[in-house]
């Protein structure tokens, strides 16, 4: 089995704890993070339309490296903390998209849900919702804390 | 013509014709045709003459602060104060740009201080979207506080005829309003990438950084000076040059390319030719065109008026020539319509992330498929904070200029 473990900075722990629980021990594991580029690239041009000026850069690390650097200390820190062999691969784009390439030859992607920690449909986050919609493989979503027992939901009228 | 040509060279940024050489042979052709007198010409360029020299002053002093490490600095006390959680950080980044913004004016914030907030945001480690944002946002929403906090304040200072602190005063509520605002939106749209990790904050306390108390001394003093200008009757350009020189020499100084790169003299060349032009505009029928526009007088109608018609033509044209434009026809009900006009320009450009409608048509055109911001989320965020700050923010202004 193939399985991808998509990690993102606020659930990383939560979802690397889950998947070493629930992905079976011959399982060929892959950790993924996916750098925002449209974020970097506002960072690093954050007023193209500003009139005349032709700023340089500011001396030190660029966007991109710092970027670069942090994404490879989370799936460092990911890999130790999942303490089986696993493959890390950072990725950088449009986070949904690359998402969805990384987990082509996939045979389950595990996610955390990213959203309100409420049983709801905003609980899954955007870009999270669009990987699930899409995915052409099986996908695991777990909660990146303890969720809410059943009595606190709020049902639809129809259900009540 | 020339204005187009000035702009088209500003916008499609050109090897072969740099923007500054197309606004100062622009400017040669308005007045070697007869488009304005020779008079003119030169009346326009030492009415900018202190203007530039100020932004110029300010640039370095930006600089300064940043060599200084006063940037850096920021950096970890944003990341100190954030304890580790998202939200903190936020209001951290709003407190730091807000600041930057209103004393060392925006391009500090965009140039110097956002990719710091990017580094911090990484660093936590948290998703830095909202953080970023913040900052792109505030370095336009946040600078209305005072005259040096954007070109085009410096620009319509004059014209407004208030000495500095009463300009801040005034501009006190609606620069807090439009902060408010942004708060408000950038915390909703945002929500997502702002929950807290599960089990609190992960992160190591990151050192107090050391604060360089030199350079926050002279901005201090500077501001002061700023402050104390009406006073002691010496226009506010002689403390930011004293600031901007003190800075420097107290310092390891810098080589002169890398000075004379802080001040972006190519810039200040570009604004003094684009003056000429927008002046050569104006008397041939640009200024009447507008004034048929905009109301005068200083109702909460008439300001609304000026501040939606000029963050239109902020959008359409890019704020600076838009201020250069508008400043001329609204002088006559200063100070209500010119403080209006500022936060029509000013805020207006957060409506389209590349500042102008032209700007927007070339990139996309350019840059129809590569990996580069995502303007429809810039341009969500922009329709749902724009419209509201320009109308809070200058009924505010019409709440403070009836109060004080």
């Amino acid at each position: 089995m193939r399985a991808l473990i998509w990690i993102t900075e606020p659930s990383w722990r939560a979802c690397i704890d889950r998947a070493r629980e629930l992905l079976p021990a011959g399982a060929e594991v892959t950790i993924l993070h996916v750098a925002a580029t449209d974020v970097e690239a506002l960072a690093e041009h954050p007023g193209p339309g500003r009139l005349g000026r032709h700023h340089r850069p500011p001396p030190g690390p660029s966007v991109r490296e710092i970027s670069d650097a942090e994404a490879q200390s989370l799936l460092g820190e990911a890999a130790q903390r999942f303490g089986r062999p696993a493959q890390t691969v950072a990725r950088r784009g449009r986070v949904e998209r690359e998402v969805l390439q990384a987990s082509a030859g996939a045979d389950v992607l595990v996610l955390a849900r990213d959203g309100e920690p409420r049983r709801e449909p905003k609980s899954v986050g955007r870009f999270q919702r669009f990987v699930i919609d899409h995915a052409g493989c099986a996908v695991v979503v777990v909660w990146s804390q303890d969720p809410p027992g059943l009595d606190a939901m709020r049902w639809p009228p129809h259900l009540r | 013509m020339a204005l187009a040509a000035c702009l088209t060279a500003a916008v499609a940024r050109w090897r072969w014709a740099p923007d500054w050489a197309v606004a100062v042979a622009a400017a040669a052709i308005v007045v070697a045709s007869g488009a304005l007198s020779f008079h003119g010409a030169r009346s326009a360029v030492s009415a900018l003459g202190p203007t530039v020299g100020f932004l110029a002053a300010l640039l370095v002093l930006a600089d300064g602060c940043r060599r200084a490490g006063v940037f850096d600095a920021l950096g970890g006390l944003m990341a100190s104060g954030s304890h580790g959680r998202p939200r903190r950080l936020l209001g951290m980044v709003f407190l730091a740009a807000a600041g930057t913004t209103a004393v060392l004016s925006l391009d500090a914030t965009i140039v110097l201080l956002t990719p710091i907030v990017f580094a911090t945001a990484a660093r936590l480690p948290t998703n830095p979207r909202p953080h970023v944002y913040a900052g792109c946002h505030l370095a336009n929403s946040a600078s209305l506080l005072l005259p040096v906090s954007n070109l085009t304040n410096l620009l319509a200072f004059t014209a407004c005829g208030l000495s500095f602190t009463r300009f801040a005063a005034v501009m006190a509520l609606p620069w807090l309003v439009a902060i408010g605002i942004e708060w408000l939106v950038l915390t909703r749209v945002f929500a997502d990438d702002l929950r807290e990790a599960p089990g609190g904050a992960h992160a190591a306390p990151p050192a107090e950084p050391r604060l360089p108390r030199l350079a926050l001394g002279v901005v201090g003093l500077t501001l002061a000076g700023f402050a104390l200008s009406s006073i002691v009757g010496i226009a506010p350009v002689w403390f930011a040059a004293a600031g901007a020189v003190t800075l420097t020499v107290a310092q390891r100084p810098p080589s002169l390319a890398d000075l004379l790169g802080a001040a972006e003299p190519t810039f200040l060349v570009f604004v003094l030719g684009l003056g000429v032009v927008v002046e050569a505009a104006g008397v041939h029928g640009l200024s009447s065109v507008v004034r048929s526009l905009l109301p005068t007088g200083a109702s909460l109608p008439a300001l609304l008026a000026v501040a939606a018609v000029s963050a239109v033509l902020a959008n359409l044209v890019n704020n600076l020539p838009a201020t250069l434009i508008v400043v001329a026809v609204v002088s006559a009900s200063a100070p209500g319509g010119v403080l209006a006009m500022l936060i029509g320009v000013n805020v207006g450009p957060n409506l389209t992330y590349v500042g102008s409608l032209a700007t927007l048509l070339w990139r996309r055109i350019i840059h129809a498929h590569d990996e580069e911001v995502d303007v429809a989320q810039f341009l969500k965020l922009g329709a749902l904070t724009v419209p509201v700050t320009l109308v809070a923010a200058t009924a505010s202004l019409w709440l403070a200029l009836q109060v004080l």
